[in-house]
């Protein structure tokens, strides 16, 4: 039990309230719909109890910590520096909210105000807001942002981007939007079924780079086809990939998303994750969330406090700009340590890890006879092979040898039966990849 | 204490984060990408591991969470976050475990969430939960997308409006409207319940949802709510709980028993996982099995003993997270149910009633309480004796943080002038409970007696007075290379 009061205080607590028993404080709570004895749970179990139990379940699970990963498609297993659990899990980080009250949140604040000056210097852009739920309501808040500035109501969304994302904005936008998918070519964005779906009442054009392929799109012909129209060019990102790869601001981007679940935060079975959201200033009144400035206290010292707040549903309400509270800010502190322990020269060196580890897989695999390289793009951790066989089999295989394998991409798409999506990130090693490598040629020889 | 940014500290040449060496080919980054797309400046600071320790824990000591001292922040439950739900969130298996990695792979996460979401229907007195809603705002939106698709499958009319009282969360009204309705505004009596009459006038067959907080922003329960329940079904409009306050009813009453079609639980809050400055939560979503077909895909279903993601639901509303929602804080949520189990979940809700009771007795004599009776979970004073003095609300939270204590919710609920909304929790001893009303006794004092020192606090703090307005004229988000 967690509470602090005794017994003896809870009367003595009661006798001040001026009530004989607690049951005098539910006068308002009718008889007939109050619980009747105790809920139909367990008892309370012990810490020790507790542990042993949950440490079973726990075991029952395959996870990246024991096996080699070579999944991704969305979540990463990139390396997680030791401060960041030491300094993220400080309770006065974790037990805090809301930094409402300015003065007494000085740290928090800047915290935010960190993590909104590393994205933006990340993407190029201008204006970052504290954080977003993960990456799919990130693009989704986007699609809404966009629709907002434009004053339009359709979404045009390239087949490329995560087909999760993509369900998400589904969602997100049942009553409030039109959305015209336009599926991929050879594994990268159809321009010319973007440049014919695109009209006056087109909001957004949306693209992935690198894309749910691993492809790099061709950024700066999908952003004019957008701007043609005077449309909103919205690009979702990897933050690691940008430690090499030019940002889609500098094609001319509106809006760049993307999910931070890479820098620095466990993959936890898909959350909690970290949705950022950068943009230029000349939107910043549109943008949802919260937003963190810098300012001075009374006495001219520098200081922070959210700021723009009418923005937001707890002021606005019906007109906000979007009807998120709590967002995600413990992971967007952690997302900031990544990139100050990185900094600038060591995000360009996990960045080309990631690239050159890749490349090395994808050309190993692709000597073994049967496998063939799926699209014939530029990409940068992730790439997809065509297997002579189920990926199914393969990856029960490969979990025999210590290998999580990659994602069975016949289950999204039809037409990408025996394709593989395999992510190389800077954890591995040559061994590792040897070891994939083998294990799957061995098991194409022997099917 | 202000602390350099971490761009200030940078110096160009510090040493960087070290990898291990490459072992594969080292083949230039130009013959493996088109030079055009790589890119030169990268603004990141360039700080040492031992500064960004020393930063990062001089920040922390400029944060103010629950662990350091009584943070009575109204409708947010800032409760006790015990230490064991962080330890085994932090198992090996829970924390990197890939969410695309196949069932068969991730059988012991499954059967937690589909444990869990037992748990809550037991708790919640509903037949269905889905814990893929990241926060409370998003399962309140994924609620009334539900509601929607139940309508138009019922009658071919999704229906045009919502039903929100004056008193609301105001993420009820931007859920709502995002789901694409228009908002009405149930009038509060003044009893600060829902007015009955004006229900009434409100409630026809073209409303889709009533969205109602019980026990509401006030903390008073509604007592009338099987009647409202029988009034809005009877005109087929579904009852939304907002379960941001489920804190005065876990082991008391079941929302289910009350009414209501659909209910959104802020795990973050009641469950007692860790606030961390502002998220990450969760938000759960239960239903009555009429809306079941309508949750978000995919759900977790148990086959022969097996437990399985279960994506052919046609009639779902689709995908509200990437994955599967905010697992490490349904583990944290888990444990803490586990640990406090039937009888401690009871004391749960009595002791944050008797906490709230006893602020609110003992502040009555100093404060205006407008609705001054029983109350649950929290309590909501008002300012306005002090307006004349020119002190607010406003001030008199900023006033706390001098006395060592954060403040509770101001200026909330909007039908409450100068409102100052507290809730202790059950965690917090008395001896903290009796501090805080001698402190808010004494800064009412203040306010009658020395309005300035009250007007401009903080007066003990690294800082003084934030000024916003400056914040907001010369915008400042970010530091600029």
């Amino acid at each position: 039990m967690f509470h602090s009061i005794t017994p003896d205080e809870e009367q003595d607590m009661l006798k001040t309230i001026g009530v004989s028993s607690f049951e005098d404080l539910l006068v308002e709570v009718p008889r007939n719909i109050r619980v009747k004895g105790l809920l139909d749970l367990p008892p309370p179990q012990s810490e020790l109890e507790l542990r042993r139990r949950l440490k079973i379940l726990a075991n029952q699970n395959i996870n990246a910590d024991n096996t080699v990963c070579f999944l991704g498609a969305g979540a990463y297993d990139h390396s997680i520096p030791a401060i960041i659990p030491a300094l993220a899990s400080r309770s006065e980080f974790t037990t805090a909210y809301t930094p409402y009250q300015a003065e007494r949140s000085q740290g928090l604040l800047q915290t935010i105000y960190e993590f909104q000056s590393m994205i933006c210097g990340l993407t190029g852009h201008e204006v970052a807001n504290a954080s977003l739920y993960d990456g799919a309501s990130a693009l989704a808040e986007a699609a809404l942002t966009a629709m907002r500035i434009t004053k339009r109501e359709q979404i045009v969304v390239s087949g490329t981007i995560h087909p999760h994302y993509r369900g998400v904005l589904k969602t997100y936008l049942t009553s409030v939007g039109k959305i015209i998918e336009i599926p991929h070519a050879n594994g990268v964005t159809n321009l010319k079924g973007v440049k014919d779906a695109i009209n006056g009442n087109t909001a957004a054009v949306m693209l992935q780079s690198p894309n749910f392929y691993g492809c790099l799109e061709e950024l700066s012909a999908g952003i004019q086809i957008a701007h043609d129209h005077k449309s909103l060019a919205v690009v979702s990102i990897d933050p690691i990939a940008l430690g090499l790869l030019k940002p889609p601001s500098e094609f001319g981007a509106n809006i760049t998303i993307g999910e931070g679940q890479g820098l620095g935060n466990p993959l936890s079975y898909g959350g909690p994750y970290v949705g950022f959201f950068a943009t230029r200033k000349e939107y910043v009144r549109q943008i949802p969330g919260r937003l963190v400035g810098r300012t001075i206290d009374t006495q001219g010292r520098r200081g922070f406090c959210l700021t723009l707040q009418t923005r937001e549903q707890h002021i606005r309400r019906d007109r906000a700009t979007s009807n998120i509270c709590t967002n995600q800010a413990l992971i967007a502190l952690r997302s900031t340590i990544y990139l100050a322990v990185m900094g600038k020269h060591g995000l360009r060196a996990v960045a080309e890890q990631c690239l050159k580890k890749a490349h090395y897989t994808y050309q190993q695999l692709c000597n073994i006879p049967g496998v063939a390289p799926a699209f014939p793009h530029s990409f940068f951790k992730e790439f997809v092979v065509k297997l002579p066989c189920s990926p199914a089999t393969v990856n029960q295989e490969l979990l025999h040898a210590g290998i999580i394998g990659g994602l069975d991409l016949g289950s999204y798409d039809p037409a990408l039966t025996n394709h593989m999506l395999i992510s190389v990130t800077e954890k591995r090693t040559r061994d590792e990849i040897d070891r994939l490598v083998d294990t799957i040629a061995r098991h194409i020889k022997s099917a | 204490m202000i602390e350099p940014t971490i761009f200030e500290l940078s110096r160009e040449g510090r040493p960087g984060y070290l990898l291990p060496p490459l072992d594969v080919p080292d083949t230039p980054v130009e013959e493996l990408l088109d030079p055009k797309v790589i890119r030169t400046p990268l603004h990141l600071p360039e700080v040492s591991e031992f500064q960004i320790v020393r930063h990062f824990t001089r920040l922390s000591q400029a944060t103010f969470g629950i662990d350091q001292g009584f943070y009575p922040l109204g409708s947010c439950t800032m409760k006790y976050n015990p230490k064991i739900n962080d330890e085994i969130a932090n198992l090996p298996g829970f924390a990197h475990l890939h969410p695309l990695q196949s069932p068969g792979q991730s059988q012991g996460v499954l059967q937690l969430i589909y444990d869990l979401e037992e748990l809550l229907k037991e708790i919640a007195g509903l037949d269905r939960i889905s814990l893929q809603p990241t926060a409370g705002a998003q399962a309140e939106f994924a609620a009334m997308l539900m509601v929607r698709s139940y309508h138009q499958q019922q009658s071919g009319n999704t229906r045009t409006k919502v039903l929100i009282p004056d008193s609301a969360h105001g993420t009820n009204p931007a859920s709502a409207i995002l789901a694409g309705y228009k908002i009405e505004v149930v009038k509060s009596g003044p009893d600060g319940l829902v007015d009955i009459n004006d229900l009434k006038r409100l409630v026809d067959t073209d409303c889709a949802a009533l969205m109602l907080t019980n026990p509401n922003t006030l903390g008073l329960f509604e007592r009338e709510i099987v009647k409202i329940s029988e009034i809005v079904h009877a005109a087929g409009v579904q009852l939304y709980l907002d379960g941001a306050n489920l804190n005065a009813l876990v082991g008391m009453a079941k929302p289910g028993d009350m009414g209501f079609d659909v209910v959104h639980f802020n795990l973050h809050k009641t469950f007692s996982t860790p606030h961390g400055g502002g998220g990450p939560g969760a938000g759960a979503l239960g239903v009555k099995s009429h809306l079941e077909p309508y949750l978000p895909a995919p759900t977790v279903e148990r086959q022969d003993n097996r437990y399985i993601l279960d994506t052919d639901r046609p009639q779902s509303i689709g995908r509200v997270a990437t994955f599967y929602g905010n697992i490490g804080i349904l583990v944290r949520a888990f444990t803490y149910i586990s640990r406090l189990g039937h009888t401690g979940l009871r004391a749960v809700s009595r002791l944050a009633i008797v906490n709230a009771n006893y602020i609110r007795k003992r502040l009555e004599n100093h404060y205006h309480i407008p609705y001054n009776r029983p109350c649950l979970h929290e309590c909501v004073v008002s300012a306005k004796d002090f307006k004349s003095n020119g002190v607010h609300a406003w001030d008199i939270a900023k006033r706390l943080l001098d006395y060592e204590f954060y403040a509770p919710t101001v200026n909330f609920p909007l039908i409450v002038e100068e409102a100052l909304m507290i809730e202790p929790t059950e965690t917090e001893p008395k001896a903290s409970l009796d501090a805080f009303c001698d402190a808010m006794i004494a800064i009412a004092n203040e306010a009658s007696s020395a309005p300035d020192l009250v007007k401009n606090a903080p007066h003990t703090l690294a800082v003084s007075r934030i000024d916003e307005v400056t914040a907001i004229r010369q915008l400042d988000l970010r530091e600029a290379p």
